[in-house]
């Protein structure tokens, strides 16, 4: 298990995301499962960093991730006021297509095998399974 | 890679200018404004841009750089030229198919053949 709250710091965020993935390949995931974990992780910390704390480094952003033999979850949680991911506008659709951000809860969803935001919506949960 | 490593290397195949992404994984959103700028930049020095983009080296890739790449489309769209990627790894395709960025990009196995389309 690694769990640890950092700064909303991109710096941070991208050497957590490698120690987790670390620990990820240490169980022997195939190279395919590891890329979605890394993506999905990039992407929920990128988001936490931007949208939760706003790029504010005063603001905490807690991290938890349970490595098994059969699945990866992570959690990942910010300080900010949260959102409604049923709000967010389908970057696939046409007349999203050709905007330069939106996709990062979509890529989420994609590559993991479950994601869940907690109702406040500043919390989300990502589970992969191995194979 | 260090701070004193590039980012882009840039060469020219006649009209075409490729850009060879250096980064094997481009994640840092520093990174990508810099390699957005200098792509963004090359398009901004001529009339009729014609570019190619070779992803050879990359195999991890946000969607912050889909962002960077999206715009420089735009603005190669807006001077009437053409963008071409190219020597894209299965892995980061499936992430253009799922967004179906590849509807909206050129895109070629190798650098030879982008060039081609992009001339």
């Amino acid at each position: 298990m690694v769990k640890r709250v950092i700064s909303s710091d991109l710096d941070a965020a991208r050497q957590l995301a490698g120690d987790v993935l670390r620990h990820v390949e240490s169980e022997g995931y195939a190279e395919g499962v590891c890329f979605a974990i890394r993506l999905a992780l990039e992407e929920a910390l990128i988001n936490a960093i931007r949208h939760g704390s706003k790029f504010d480094q005063a603001k905490k952003i807690t991290v938890s991730a349970d490595v098994g033999e059969q699945r990866t979850a992570i959690t990942i949680a910010d300080e900010g006021a949260g959102f409604d991911p049923a709000a967010v506008p389908d970057p696939t659709a046409d007349e999203n297509l050709e905007k330069p951000s939106g996709r990062g809860i979509m890529l989420m969803r994609a590559y993991m095998d479950e994601v869940q935001y907690n109702d406040r919506g500043n919390e989300v949960r990502m589970v992969k399974y191995k194979s | 890679m260090n701070d004193q490593t590039p980012r882009l290397a840039i060469t020219q195949q006649g009209a075409v200018t490729v850009v060879e992404l250096m980064d094997k994984k481009i994640l840092d959103e520093a990174a990508i404004a810099e390699i957005g700028e200098a792509m963004f930049a090359q398009v901004a020095e001529v009339a009729d841009p014609k570019m190619v983009v070779d992803f050879v080296n990359v195999a991890h890739m946000s969607s912050s750089m889909l962002g960077a790449l999206i715009t420089l489309n735009k603005r190669v769209r807006e001077k009437g030229g053409s963008l071409c990627l190219c020597n894209i790894c299965p892995s980061i395709y499936e992430v253009f198919v799922i967004t179906r960025l590849n509807e909206v990009f050129q895109i070629c196995d190798g650098r030879a053949q982008a060039v081609q389309r992009a001339t």
